[in-house]
């Protein structure tokens, strides 16, 4: 069993949760993710470590209520435990030898972003971060990622709060002035990154994103992970979960997140009635 | 009474009872029914009690076979329960899922003139009389205080892991998953292998005072030398071979196609047939086609079936005389109603626009003479071409040994096809210290040849602490 130690709600529907996990915390990096599962009738859903603390032996995970199990999730309290939760697994991100980085983070995924920019900082290397929200009362991690970065540029769809505009028309602009990137991170809706990815084929600039395909065992044994990458067959739980943007199927990618979409609304309904059946009992 | 009476000259077994294929095809619960205490004892009767006992050599762990029918037909299941668990120690499960016809079975000297006895039935009904009849608490072994590694816990590592117990071992298994079993648990379906039943072994074996921690992911969570940082004095690698092969054909990426080891681990391990009871989702369609012709094809194909798959198609590139799976297997599969299709190799899946299975595009096959290895190989007809429509597909062209321990363990020698380098008779890798076996070795092979390299290796384990031991009190 693994202990929720401390409960954060950052926005209506991201919460943020630090669970006891001593060998998870012992060799996680940044890029890496667990599995975690509820409870014995539980699926197998994987999150990427947002956050470690190797003394404390606690990992960090910040997830989005999309789902029944999400949404299970984010009603346990501190103190609750869960009874599974694996890792670190997938392959840890490589920062060797770069000067100037972007890392772009979008919606959620700001929260994967965020221990990707706090090792590069700690490196010594300039961060500049782009994060993208549809509207203000969506942003997270907007001070940690302050305090991680040489420039933080906050964006919201809307313009309620930050700069107007999407996270490429941003990046652009960076470009545009004269900013020198050697490397891009994006990370967030698939059709967030591939966006990107287009944008700095356009400048030559190397292109990292963090694939979030359907996963079960993540352990590199079913390949329902899989993913294109130039051609080629990979699976996301052990080649990546990080790949060259400019060589990623996108489409492909976009379409088997929808496998399951049908099911998934029918655990959403089946959810909702039972917690109605709950609250009237 | 006469003596005489005890003997049952039959050509044929015992019936074992089984659900008829058209309800058996609609639920989850086991197929054979197995033996009453009656029809156990009329079984063991037709066993000749020969001096020879090629039985005996058939079986991978040379299990006691006469003897302990002997005690069967005389109705001494406990004494017969002993006798099997000397050597077995999952037998229930090795009751049901070995391939007795190519191994005891096949040298049973009653198979000359008939059937062979059913040594799997009779060692599967001792096996669960023994579960429903008695708690068996195993005497505690005294520690010897020495600790050993065991990755993996399905049918090698739990094997290995029990018999260093037994020699008082301090054995902690390391399991990826969130149960231990492995394949018995997440491969096998239900309807074959029951889950309770497994568990129940497993509890067995931890009762011998094995250790089981799941969730440790191998290579990832610890490397092998923090397995020996923390004291453990051999590493025992029973990883198994869980990496999927694909055809490398187009549309694979299509919705709807699946490896064989994720539709199965869904359905078995996380239980998507009770959906949405369970979390788990798991897409059939109306049309399955599965690919490939060994077990994990016929479970692949017979679970589509009990989810409510209307027709559900076994193609594969070979004839049926050439197909691995077991042939009470294919049986059992054919009076479900699964639907074969041999001789025909998938060359491409089509997709609607929205990216889902529509068909399969095959050409048919005809086979050559057999060449010097005694294969023969199929060859592609010309202008054979043609599709049918599915909307699930399954691919089960075997799998692999998984690469993570071996990507993170330097010094660790294997094949280029994955297989982990071991001397035949110890299990003994290139490392010193460092043992495998089962299917992480051969690649995907048979339960029972796992428990075999299993124990294999727990007695050459026990001789090398053993001989460490005496060497350093020299």
């Amino acid at each position: 069993m693994y202990k929720i130690v401390r409960k954060e709600i950052l926005n209506p529907s991201v919460k943020l949760m630090e669970i006891e996990a001593p060998y998870v915390a012992k060799k996680a990096e940044p890029g890496q993710f667990i599995i975690f599962r509820i409870d014995e009738a539980g699926e197998r859903i994987p999150l990427t470590i947002a956050d470690f603390n190797r003394e404390k032996g606690t990992v960090t995970i910040i997830f989005q209520e999309v789902g029944k199990t999400t949404k299970r999730l984010g009603q346990l309290a501190e103190g609750d435990e869960i009874l599974d939760f694996v890792g670190p697994l997938g392959v840890a991100s490589h920062f060797e030898g770069l000067k100037k980085v972007a890392v772009i983070g979008g919606g959620l995924g700001t929260a994967i972003a965020y221990p990707q920019a706090k090792k590069l900082h700690s490196l010594g290397i300039e961060v500049d971060t782009i994060i993208g929200f549809r509207t203000q009362d969506l942003i997270i991690l907007e001070d940690e990622m302050a305090v991680v970065s040489d420039r933080l540029i906050v964006a919201t769809d809307d313009g309620s709060n930050g700069h107007q505009g999407f996270v490429t028309d941003m990046l652009d602009k960076c470009i545009a002035d004269g900013a020198d990137y050697d490397l891009v991170i994006a990370i967030g809706p698939i059709i967030m990154m591939k966006m990107v990815s287009q944008l700095t084929k356009k400048y030559g600039i190397k292109t990292i994103v963090s694939m979030n395909p359907v996963m079960v065992d993540g352990t590199g044994m079913c390949g329902g992970c899989r993913i294109t990458v130039d051609g080629e067959i990979k699976f996301a739980c052990v080649d990546g979960p990080d790949f060259d943007g400019h060589l990623v199927d996108f489409d492909e990618a976009m379409r088997r997140q929808m496998m399951y979409q049908f099911e998934e609304s029918e655990q959403k309904e089946t959810h909702h009635c039972q917690g109605k059946e709950a609250s009237n009992a | 009474m006469p003596k005489q009476s005890l003997r049952n000259m039959s050509k044929t077994k015992v019936v074992m009872p089984e659900q008829a294929p058209n309800v058996r095809n609609q639920n989850f619960l086991e197929v054979s029914l197995g033996y009453t205490e009656e029809m156990a004892i009329e079984e063991a009767k037709r066993c000749l009690q020969c001096k020879a006992k090629p039985c005996v050599g058939g079986c991978p762990i040379n299990v006691w076979i006469p003897e302990f029918i002997k005690l069967v037909a005389a109705g001494d299941f406990k004494g017969a329960y002993d006798k099997i668990k000397e050597t077995n120690n999952l037998p229930a499960v090795c009751g049901r899922v070995c391939p007795q016809e190519s191994q005891c079975e096949k040298f049973c000297v009653r198979a000359r003139r008939g059937e062979a006895v059913g040594i799997g039935r009779l060692e599967r009904f001792v096996a669960d009389w023994n579960l429903a009849n008695r708690q068996v608490q195993p005497e505690p072994v005294p520690s010897n205080g020495k600790k050993v590694a065991v990755i993996g816990s399905g049918p090698a590592g739990l094997s290995c892991a029990a018999d260093l117990a037994k020699l008082g071992y301090q054995v902690t298994i390391f399991e990826a998953f969130h149960v231990p079993g492995g394949v018995l648990m997440y491969g096998i379906p239900e309807f074959r292998l029951p889950k309770d039943l497994v568990q129940k072994e497993i509890d067995a074996v931890k009762q011998l005072g094995v250790t089981i921690k799941t969730n440790m992911v191998i290579g990832k969570v610890l490397s092998l030398d923090e397995l020996t940082a923390e004291g453990y004095e051999v590493i025992f690698i029973g990883s198994g071979a869980g990496l999927p092969s694909f055809m490398n054909i187009p549309g694979e990426n299509l919705n709807g196609v699946y490896s064989a080891n994720e539709f199965l681990t869904r359905i078995n391990l996380m239980k998507a047939y009770q959906f949405p009871k369970t979390d788990t989702p798991v897409k059939v369609g109306k049309r399955v086609a599965v690919i490939g012709g060994g077990n994990v094809a016929m479970d692949a194909a017979r679970s589509a079936k009990r989810l409510g798959a209307e027709e559900v198609y076994i193609v594969y590139r070979r004839s049926e005389e050439e197909m691995p799976a077991r042939l009470e297997e294919v049986h059992h599969a054919q009076e479900e109603g699964i639907i074969f299709k041999m001789l025909t190799n998938p060359t491409r899946i089509i997709g609607t626009e929205d990216g889902w299975i529509k068909a399969l595009e095959c050409v048919e096959m005809s086979l050559t003479e057999a060449d010097e290895s005694g294969r023969r190989r199929p060859v592609v007809k010309t202008g054979s071409e043609h599709q049918f429509e599915v909307d699930t597909v399954v691919v089960a062209i075997g799998q692999s040994p998984n690469p993570l321990i071996k990507a993170t363990t330097s010094g660790l020698d294997t094949h280029a096809w994955g297989g982990i380098i071991v001397e035949e008779e110890t299990g003994a890798s290139s490392l010193a210290g460092v043992y495998a076996g089962g299917d992480a070795v051969t690649g995907a092979a048979t339960v029972i040849l796992a428990m075999g390299a299993g124990k294999k290796s727990a007695k050459a384990i026990d001789d090398y602490l053993q001989s460490q031991v005496s060497s350093s009190r020299i």
